[in-house]
C-alpha cells in the first residue's frame, strides 16, 4: 500500500520539469460539457504561443505554455490553478471557461497574487475588482442592455423572455430583469426551459398569449436557442425574435436552419462579421487576421469563444512586452495599464477600478439574412 | 501485542497521511491529498452500503451536494457558523436517507439503485434551478470557517492547502474508524450476513429491511460530510457535485478499490484522483488511458484492487 502511494507521488513528481523560460498557464474546459467553447479557447492559446515563439517570443526569452483541461469542473479548476501557480510557478493564468471554474481560479490566484485573465461571463468575476483578475468577455448585462436598445429603437416596449435553466441562460435571465425598468422595457412573460428539451412550443404559445408582447427574447445557449426558433416559425409567429450571444456563431444558424432563422436579432461581437465592417473600422485587420490563423490552424469556423481567448492572450502578450520584469506583480500592473488594444471582442482600456475593459460599443446587433449575417444600423 | 486488523488499518492510514507530506515539495500536493481525504470519505460511506450491505446507490452524489449547499445556504440564509452546518447538512442528509430508503429498502432486488438515482437527479436539479436560493447554476460561495485563522492566534502556522490536508485527514481517520468499528459491532455482522443471502440473514433472525436501512443512512452521512468539506475548501459549490456523473464516479472508486473493505476504498478514491493529476503529462489521451486503466482492473482484478493485491501477498508467503 505504502509503496503504491510512494510510487503514484513518484510519478506525479516527473510529470513536473523545470525551465528557465516565461511560463503562462491555462486553465480550460477542452473536454466536458462545455468543451465547445474550451476546445476552441484551447487551441487559440496554443496557437498564439507558438506564433509568438516562432517570432522570438518575449524580449528574446522564450514563452512555455501550460495548459491543463478541467472538464468544466470547478474543483479541479481549483486544483489546477494551485497546481499552476505552486509547481509551475507560472507568471500569469488565462482561463476558467465557465463561471463556476473562473470563480474558482481567481481565490487561487488572488492568495498567490499571480494575475489571471479570465474568459468566462459573470459580473461576479469583475464586480467587485480585484486586484489580480482580469476578463475579456463582455457581461451578460451589457448583452441584455444592447438588445433593449436595439428593441426600443423599433418600438418594441413588451417583452416575453425565455430563458435556459444552465448557467448561461439563468445568469443572463437574472440580469435581463434587473436593467428591463431602466431600459424602457416591461417583461410581460418570464418562461425558462431545460437545456436538454425538444420542444419548446408550450412556453412559446404562452407568450403568444400574453396581451401586448411585442417581442421575444431569449437568453440561452446550445441546442435550446435553435430549438425556440424552430418553434417559433412553426406555430407562425410573427413577433421578432431576439437571441443572446450565446449563440452568435454560424453553427446556429446551421442547427436552426438559415430559412428558418431568418429576421432573428442578437448581439454579436465584429469577429462573426468581419468582412462586412468598413474598411476604416479598427477591429477589422484584427479580427481578419486572426480568423484567418485560426481557421488555417484548427480547419475550424471562428467561434466568439475562441475570440475570447484570442484577446486575453493579446493583453497579456502586450502586458508582458511592456512590463518592468517577468515577475507577476509587474505583469498586473502592465495588464491594468492595457489601454486602447483592439482586440476581436472589443476594444480594452483597463484601469484600477475597470477590470473588464469594455463599453457597449463591443457588441454590434447582427440580422440573419439569407443564411449570413448582416450589420443592423 | 499483535495488533488487531482493524489496529493495523488504521495505524497504515495514519502512517500515510502523516508521511506522506515529507515527501511534497509543494502546496499543490497538499491540495491533492486533501481531494483524495474527502473523495475517500464519500466512498468509504460508499464501502458501507456497497460492501456490507450489498445495496447499490446511484444517487449518493444528491447528499454530498446537501452536505456541500449546508455550508453555503445555512449561513447564509439563517447565520448558522458554517462547522455547525456541517453537522446540520449531515442529520439533514441521514433524514433524508431514511425517509427515502425506508419504503425502499423493504423491497427486495435493485429499487434502490433506480430509486437512488431518481433522487440524485432530482437533488441537482433543485440546486441548479432554484437560483434565488441556491445561486443556480454558476454556484454559490461558501464562507471560511475560521478554523485556520483560530490556528494560527494559537501559533500554528499552517498555509491554506496544509490547514485542508490536516483537517480533512482527521475526518478520514475518525470515518475510516467509525467504518472498521461498524464492521466489528452486531450491525455489522447482520449486515454481511444479508450481503451473503438475504434469505439466510433473515432465517436466523436478523431484521433485513432495518439493517439495510441503517447503511444508506449511515453512508448518506459519509457523503453529505464529504461535500461539506468540499464545499469549506474550495469555497465555492456548483450544483454539478450532486450530479448523475459524480454518483457514478464514487461508485467506480469503490468498486475499483475493492467495496469490501475500508482501506480498498481509501485506495479506490485516491487512484481515481490521483491518476488525472499524473496523466496531464499525456493531452489528448488522458482520457482514453484513464478508461484503460479502469477497464484492466475490472477485468483483471475483479474483486478490486486492494482485496486483490492482499490475495497475491498471501498466496506468495506460503
Amino acid at each position: 500500500m505504502k509503496r503504491i502511494a510512494a510510487g503514484v507521488l513518484a510519478l506525479g513528481l516527473m510529470a513536473t520539469t523545470a525551465s528557465a523560460d516565461i511560463k503562462i498557464g491555462a486553465i480550460v474546459a477542452e473536454t466536458g460539457p462545455a468543451s465547445a467553447l474550451g476546445d476552441p479557447e484551447a487551441k487559440t492559446i496554443r496557437m498564439m504561443v507558438d506564433a509568438l515563439n516562432a517570432k522570438g517570443g518575449i524580449k528574446g526569452e522564450k514563452v512555455r505554455l501550460v495548459l491543463y483541461d478541467d472538464g468544466a469542473d470547478p474543483s479541479k479548476a481549483k486544483t489546477f490553478a494551485t497546481r499552476l501557480v505552486e509547481d509551475d510557478e507560472v507568471v500569469a493564468m488565462v482561463g476558467g471557461t465557465t463561471s463556476g471554474s473562473s470563480m474558482a481560479i481567481l481565490a487561487v490566484a488572488e492568495e498567490a497574487k499571480v494575475p489571471f485573465i479570465s474568459l468566462a461571463g459573470a459580473i461576479e468575476i469583475i464586480d467587485p475588482v480585484k486586484p489580480y483578475v482580469f476578463k475579456t468577455p463582455h457581461t451578460d448585462r451589457m448583452a441584455c442592455l444592447k438588445i433593449f436598445a436595439d428593441m426600443k429603437a423599433r418600438g418594441l416596449t413588451k417583452v416575453g423572455l425565455i430563458s435556459g435553466t444552465d448557467g448561461f441562460g439563468a445568469s443572463m435571465r437574472v440580469q435581463c430583469l434587473a436593467v428591463a425598468k431602466a431600459s424602457g422595457i416591461e417583461i410581460v412573460a418570464d418562461e425558462t426551459y431545460g437545456p436538454k428539451d425538444a420542444d419548446m412550443t408550450p412556453q412559446l404559445i404562452n407568450m403568444r398569449n400574453t396581451p401586448g408582447i411585442q417581442a421575444i427574447l431569449n437568453s440561452g445557449f446550445g441546442q435550446g436557442p435553435a430549438t425556440i426558433t424552430r418553434n417559433h416559425q412553426q406555430i407562425g409567429l410573427t413577433l421578432p425574435l431576439y437571441q443572446s450571444h450565446g449563440v452568435a456563431s454560424n453553427a446556429f444558424i446551421e442547427l436552426a436552419g438559415a430559412k428558418t432563422a431568418e429576421g432573428v436579432r442578437l448581439p454579436g461581437t465584429a469577429l462573426l462579421v468581419g468582412e462586412l465592417l468598413s474598411p476604416d473600422d479598427p477591429q477589422k485587420p484584427v479580427v481578419l487576421a486572426y480568423k484567418a490563423s485560426f481557421e488555417a490552424a484548427a480547419g475550424a469556423p471562428v467561434s466568439t469563444f475562441g475570440g475570447y481567448a484570442h484577446d486575453a492572450m493579446r493583453i497579456l502578450i502586450d502586458a508582458m512586452g511592456r512590463a518592468s520584469s517577468s515577475k507577476p506583480a509587474a505583469l498586473r500592473d502592465a495588464i491594468e495599464a492595457t489601454s486602447g488594444l483592439v482586440g476581436t471582442t472589443g476594444t480594452y482600456s483597463y484601469s484600477p477600478t475597470d477590470h473588464l475593459g469594455l463599453d457597449l460599443s463591443a457588441f454590434r446587433i447582427l440580422e440573419i439574412r439569407d443564411g449570413g449575417w448582416k450589420l443592423v444600423n | 501485542m499483535r495488533l488487531s486488523s482493524k489496529q493495523a488499518t488504521l495505524l497504515v492510514l495514519a502512517v500515510l497521511i502523516l508521511v506522506s507530506p515529507a515527501f511534497f515539495p509543494s502546496n499543490y500536493y497538499y491540495r491533492v491529498g486533501a481531494m483524495v481525504f474527502v473523495n475517500a470519505i464519500a466512498v468509504v460511506g460508499i464501502a458501507i452500503l456497497t460492501g456490507y450491505a450489498g445495496q447499490i446507490s446511484l444517487g449518493h452524489a444528491g447528499f454530498v451536494g446537501i452536505g456541500g449547499y449546508a455550508c453555503a445556504l445555512m449561513p447564509l440564509h439563517f447565520g448558522v457558523p458554517p462547522l455547525l452546518a456541517v453537522v446540520l447538512g449531515a442529520t439533514l442528509s441521514g433524514v433524508i436517507a431514511w425517509l427515502v430508503g425506508r419504503p425502499i429498502l423493504r423491497l427486495k432486488g435493485y429499487y434502490l439503485a433506480v430509486a437512488s438515482l431518481g433522487f440524485g437527479v432530482l437533488v441537482a436539479m433543485v440546486l441548479a434551478n432554484e437560483g434565488q436560493v441556491t445561486g443556480g447554476p454558476d454556484g454559490i460561495k461558501v464562507p471560511d470557517p475560521g478554523a485556520r485563522a483560530w490556528l494560527t492566534g494559537l501559533g500554528l502556522e499552517l498555509s491554506n492547502a496544509q490547514f485542508w490536508y490536516v483537517f480533512t485527514g482527521l475526518f478520514l481517520l475518525a470515518g475510516a474508524w467509525l467504518a472498521l468499528n461498524l464492521n466489528d459491532s452486531a450491525t455489522g455482522r447482520a449486515l454481511r450476513a444479508l450481503h451473503g443471502s438475504e434469505v439466510a440473514a433473515r432465517t436466523v433472525g436478523v431484521d433485513v429491511a432495518r439493517a439495510k436501512l441503517m447503511a444508506f443512512v449511515i453512508s448518506a452521512v459519509y457523503a453529505s460530510v464529504a461535500g461539506s468539506l468540499l464545499a469549506l475548501q474550495n469555497r465555492l459549490i456548483t450544483p454539478d457535485v450532486a450530479g448523475y456523473m459524480h454518483s457514478i464516479e464514487l461508485v467506480t472508486m469503490a468498486v475499483l478499490g475493492g467495496a469490501g473493505s475500508v482501506l480498498g476504498a481509501i485506495l479506490g478514491a485516491a487512484l481515481l484522483t490521483l491518476l488525472p493529476q499524473v496523466l496531464t503529462v499525456l493531452q489528448d489521451y488522458e482520457h482514453v488511458v484513464l478508461g484503460l486503466v479502469m477497464m484492466a482492473v475490472m477485468i483483471f482484478l475483479p474483486a478490486g484492487l486492494l482485496p486483490s493485491a492482499q490475495r497475491f501477498m498471501r498466496g506468495r508467503g506460503e
